[in-house]
């Protein structure tokens, strides 16, 4: 008797594939079918500008402190007051984002200031080299200026280097 | 006369190898069904070129050999395995016969099935002697499985093979034509296939079938998930794939083995040629493997030789006590 009971388990388990055979396929088909992406992916960053096509970043390096992976590097320069490239008193000078170590948890953009750093949809980050795993500022950087536009009353008005000796009423420094 | 017989042996060993480059491509395919994918389908159309790019990955791969291994025995145990494989088939016949002879088969000896059956046998060698020349711990125990599943299942199946060779012999009236494999897919014409007659033996026989062929749900010689890969552990590149055409040629002709002795061989309606319905039937046995190997998870090692010793054996007897004493009466 156990023995027809597992002969019909057997049946039974080929019934079960067969029908699952006739079903629809799941697969999506990748490289010519890309999945939808749910609204808040996070995939690369980008550095977005002002609608007047000013950078946003103002170079705080809040962004690298926030980073757990270490995987960001700012450094700041001070605007030049002739040709500023953000509405602050600094701006990005050098950008530059580790692709290798990032973990894309979302951190830095949360605590850009300026809603400068967003992390698109662009997921395929693959490369030949490790170096140009490291995306630097002109990759990051947007190609078109964003909607938003400068918040007035925020930014003090910046005419330029104060040197340091007027600030300090003369004294001398190192 | 040796050069035709040469020339047909290259030719059944070229049609043997695009069908195990074929029957691969075809088994991911409909494993992927059967898993809700589509299977591989980017190389060619269809994914047709697949087992062309697999060939010229697995040929392009380094032939690494173990340091301790048996450089000689490790050497030639895929070269066994393989010939054999290719070699067993030359005793099958895929078509009617013409003009007294079998054209479409490279010998029909009138001892055929047992010449199959010992060549057959062989083919554990290929996987004994790899596993052991490995000089690997899990490849000598997917080798020692491969001996000892042979000799559970093996019995089960010569013994109910004789049924359907009393049966050729009492249709035939005459027993020194019952083991010629022709005869017996001719004692099928205009009679019921044996399938119908020797259901038990045909079910014994199928099920030893896939044991022989190393395959799901009795894979235990490779049992990926505890012995990484078995018998082919240490083996890569172009050995490995000797190993892999084996197994699939094996899966080839032992559907054909099951076809000419339980299902008609080339017999079929007149509207197709014999060799269409051969080969049609080969590939329906061959799905049948396949959809198996989607079902089936491996048997336990003890489960299966008490299955082969405990159900096949007793099986296998009574259907062959049943027939002799039918056919007796």
């Amino acid at each position: 008797m156990s023995l027809l009971r597992d002969i019909g388990a057997v049946l039974g388990g080929l019934k079960t594939t067969f029908k699952i055979m006739t079903r629809r396929k799941v697969t999506i088909q990748y490289p010519n079918v890309k999945k939808q992406r749910a609204a808040r992916f996070r995939g690369r960053h980008i550095l977005r500008k002002y609608d007047n096509g000013m950078e946003m970043c103002v170079g705080c390096e809040l962004c690298q402190v926030a980073c757990p992976a270490n995987a960001i590097n700012v450094t700041a320069a001070e605007n030049d007051p002739k040709d500023p490239k953000s509405p602050g008193e600094r701006y990005g000078y050098k950008y530059e984002i580790d692709y290798l170590r990032c973990i894309f948890c979302g951190l830095c953009e949360e605590a850009c200031p300026t809603d400068c750093l967003h992390l698109t949809q662009e997921f395929e980050l693959a490369t030949f080299t490790r170096q140009d795993a490291i995306y630097p500022k002109e990759r990051l950087l947007a190609k078109e200026n964003s909607t938003f536009s400068i918040p007035l009353q925020v930014y003090p008005r910046f005419e330029g280097r104060v040197p340091l000796a007027e600030v300090l009423g003369g004294e001398e420094h190192r | 006369m040796i050069v035709w017989t040469l020339l047909e042996a290259v030719i059944l060993a070229v049609i043997l190898l695009s069908g195990f480059a074929m029957l691969m491509l075809f088994e991911r395919k409909i494993l992927g069904w059967f898993q809700y994918r589509l299977g591989p389908n980017r190389v060619g159309p269809w994914g047709l070129a697949q087992p062309l790019a697999d060939a010229i990955k697995l040929i392009m791969k380094e032939d690494i050999i173990p340091a301790d291994a048996d450089r000689v025995v490790f050497w030639i145990a895929p070269v066994i395995s393989l010939f054999v494989a290719l070699t067993a088939f030359a005793f099958i016949p895929i078509g009617p016969l013409l003009k007294g002879r079998a054209p479409w088969a490279m010998a029909d000896p009138n001892a055929g099935l047992l010449a199959m059956l010992a060549i057959t046998s062989i083919g554990v060698y290929g996987i004994a002697l790899g596993g052991w020349a490995s000089q690997s711990k899990y490849a000598l125990l997917g080798s020692l499985r491969a001996t000892a599943q042979m000799i559970s299942y093996e019995l089960a199946m010569g013994m109910s093979v004789l049924g359907v060779i009393i049966l050729t012999a009492a249709r035939l009236g005459n027993p020194a034509e019952a083991l010629r494999f022709s005869s017996i897919v001719q004692s099928q014409i205009g009679h019921l296939w044996y399938v119908i007659p020797q259901f038990l033996g045909f079910i014994v026989f199928f099920i030893s079938t896939v044991a022989e062929s190393n395959r799901v749900p009795f894979d235990l010689p490779e049992a990926e998930a505890e012995l990484v890969a078995g018998y082919s552990t240490e083996y890569s590149g172009i050995r490995f794939a000797m190993f892999a055409m084996a197994e699939y040629i094996n899966l080839i002709t032992l559907s054909a083995l099951v076809v000419t002795l339980y299902l008609g061989g080339w017999n079929g309606p007149a509207f197709l040629p014999g060799v269409v319905w051969f080969v049609i039937k080969v590939a329906i046995l061959c799905f049948v493997s396949i959809w198996l190997r989607a079902t089936l998870p491996r048997l336990r090692y003890d489960r299966l030789m008490s299955f082969g010793w405990k159900v096949m054996l007793p099986l296998a007897a009574v259907n062959l006590l049943v027939t002799a004493i039918l056919v007796a009466m």
